[in-house]
């Protein structure tokens, strides 16, 4: 494993944000921990989001990844550590807050409304409206044509934002919703598991919006529990385990192996195979896990992505 | 993996989209079953009564869909933001109780009654929206507790304060004639008696279509019904929209409750019992889901106007009258089945 680890004291003082060279992270974390009750479900996390960098935080399920995303989003509070956003510290307390502060989320579940017009999805919450006092009405007409711009320059072309979206497909939605997020601003983009439910196609485009979201100078922060779909988008990966940062690396420093070996824990995989062998079960099953185990070089380490 | 959507993309869009010829658009409207069973159904009344299409009977017949249409407005917005109300039918009452009580009590002008009517019925909403926001109760415990809880109080208070069933009557009070003249007036056209109640349901009917369909709060409406939890997540105050809904339930409920108490002069405090189901059924006849997320004003309009026709042409047809809620009930049914097939048919292609 030659792997090497971010050091906070190396990051905070060699780091500087690409577009302003400022030495100011868009968003970072230092020993960031949060509990319920007696429950610990996040302690002395570290890590940071600049513009036009994909942060990636990996771990499998129950490691930390929601809680960690509700504080940035402003759903929960942390109880430990410092959020600092543009290097003031802050503690939100509602998710307009965050949302004021640059930074959306895009849900699991996109926050979408199936039954409603794409247009009136697009622009729920934050509605042009012409008009004053209480003759105050919708600009139907700019926002429909707003929102078939945006998403034409995304790459998705719609001939009807009148359909609702719940016809769309998961990563049309998942794309919506990216779009969505960045017309309104949003200097921070979180994106929770948006390749969780799709296909391999699907998956595919949804990892290209956050490239074309990076390459717009927003920082992104993409939360996977898959290395294969962090690896080629991410810049920067911060692995979870049981609510601890097991690891925090830049690129250059990372292997797409290395990653999914520390992820997936490795040597459990290997005591996972060794203990089906045992009981006997299906061949072909355990030879899927040794590939698993034996690493995944042949699997696509080439990165789809541009190299910057 | 392949990265080239863009080149795939459109073709395969366009493939799955096609254009929908203008009647399939129509078709996709929500309060299309409603329109069509409108239409069948005034055939039917025409083809059996002379009289029916007369046009002092078709006043009268506008005249009992105004009465169940104004609360079908307020009730279909309701619906549409994904609550529904049990405690209107009451609550007109209450309304109208409040109005002629406290004015006779207190001898004061009968409008002063009648602005603390508006008061106490935006109250009820209030309260309504209030714990339901804050309890997460589901709204047919809550308002079913409330329209429980009015019900005695109609009785009760009523009793208490004028000694009666009813509330004494408030003909010679100050301030009657204007209040009559506001509320329960009619308007001759051509020789015809339209009460005035038509025309504020139509009025109401066309601010509520102007607010769903073209205001913010519309847009919020439609999203607090459709999925709650994703609209606070994009910022829409989900709580305040649906404690607005059930106010604005309430603003309908004292129109209403103010024209029965100046239509006549008292107000039977054991009345209204039943009649919530009614503005219940005109929203869905008209096509609004029981989910919420879906739904025009206009259909609750038509679904009022199917319950007027029936209601009345029964009696012109020289029916009994007994049939009347069999006939309501078989409506029902025929228009949302057909809501469904026509909403699948037109969704499918």
């Amino acid at each position: 494993m030659n792997a090497q680890q971010i050091d906070q004291q190396t990051l905070l003082k060699d780091e500087k944000d690409p577009l302003t060279h400022t030495p100011v992270h868009l968003l970072s974390l230092e020993n960031v921990g949060k509990h319920y009750g007696n429950i610990i479900a996040l302690r002395d996390v570290t890590m940071a989001v600049d513009n036009g960098r994909v942060t990636c935080v990996l771990g499998d399920n129950g490691a930390g990844k929601s809680t960690l995303i509700k504080i940035i989003a402003g759903l929960h509070q942390h109880d430990e550590g410092t959020l600092h956003v543009m290097g003031d510290a802050r503690k939100f307390s509602s998710p307009r807050e965050a949302l004021d502060a640059g930074i959306a989320t895009v849900y699991q579940d996109l926050a979408v409304v199936p039954l409603m017009p794409i247009w009136r999805n697009f622009f729920l919450g934050s509605e042009l409206t012409s008009g004053f006092g209480p003759f105050k009405s919708m600009d139907v007409q700019k926002m429909k044509d707003i929102t078939k711009k945006e998403l034409a320059d995304m790459g998705i072309d719609l001939r009807d934002v009148e359909q609702p979206i719940g016809q769309l497909s998961g990563g049309e939605r998942q794309c919506v919703a990216i779009a969505r997020a960045v017309y309104f601003g949003a200097k921070v983009l979180i994106l929770d598991e948006p390749t969780a439910a799709l296909g391999v196609k699907q998956s595919g485009v949804v990892l290209r919006y956050i490239l074309q979201a990076r390459d717009r100078g927003l920082g992104v922060i993409f939360i996977t529990h898959n290395p294969h779909h962090a690896f080629p988008v991410g810049d920067r990966f911060l692995l979870l385990k049981r609510g601890k940062s097991i690891g925090y690396y830049d690129k250059k420093d990372i292997t797409l192996d290395e990653l999914t070996a520390q992820m997936a824990g490795g040597a459990e995989l290997a005591e996972l195979a060794h203990e089906l062998e045992q009981l006997g079960g299906h061949s072909d099953a355990l030879e899927e896990v040794k590939a698993e185990v034996a690493g995944v070089a042949d699997a696509a380490p080439e990165s789809p992505s541009k190299k910057h | 993996m392949t990265m080239t959507p863009t080149a795939a993309k459109p073709i395969a869009a366009d493939e799955r989209v096609g254009q929908r010829n203008p009647l399939q658009k129509l078709l996709g409207r929500p309060e299309v079953g409603a329109l069509v069973g409108a239409v069948v159904l005034f055939i039917f009344f025409a083809s059996v009564s002379q009289t029916f299409i007369q046009p002092n009977a078709f006043a009268t017949v506008l005249y009992g869909s105004s009465t169940i249409g104004i609360m079908a407005v307020g009730v279909s917005l309701l619906m549409i933001g994904g609550e529904f109300d049990l405690s209107t039918g009451v609550a007109v009452i209450s309304s109208a109780l409040t109005a002629s009580l406290f004015s006779w009590y207190f001898t004061t002008n009968v409008w002063v009654g009648v602005i603390l009517a508006l008061a106490v019925s935006l109250g009820i909403g209030l309260i309504n929206g209030w714990i339901l926001v804050k309890t997460k109760l589901p709204s047919f415990i809550v308002t079913l507790a409330s329209f429980l809880m009015l019900t005695g109080l109609n009785l009760g208070l009523t009793r208490l304060i004028g000694g009666s069933v009813s509330s004494p009557s408030i003909s010679n009070m100050d301030g009657f004639d204007s209040a009559q003249a506001v509320f329960a007036s009619s308007v001759s056209i051509g020789g015809v008696d339209v009460k005035i109640t038509v025309f504020i349901w139509i009025a109401l009917v066309a601010v509520a279509s102007w607010i769903l369909l073209r205001t913010r709060v519309g847009n919020w409406i439609f999203a607090v019904g459709g999925d709650a939890n994703a609209a606070r997540a994009v910022g829409v105050p989900v709580t305040k929209t649906k404690i607005g809904l059930f106010m604005a339930v309430g603003f309908c409920g004292w129109i209403l409750g103010m024209h029965n108490l100046f239509a006549f002069d008292s107000v039977q405090s054991g009345e209204g019992v039943g009649n919530e189901f009614l503005y219940i059924i005109a929203a869905v006849i008209g096509g609004c889901l029981l989910t919420g997320g879906y739904g025009s004003a206009v259909g609750g309009a038509i679904g009022a106007f199917i319950f007027g026709m029936a209601n009345k042409g029964i009696v012109y047809a020289q029916w009994n009258p007994d049939w009347f809620k069999f006939f309501l009930g078989l409506m029902l049914l025929l228009a949302t089945i057909v809501n469904l097939i026509v909403k699948r048919r037109a969704e499918l292609k």
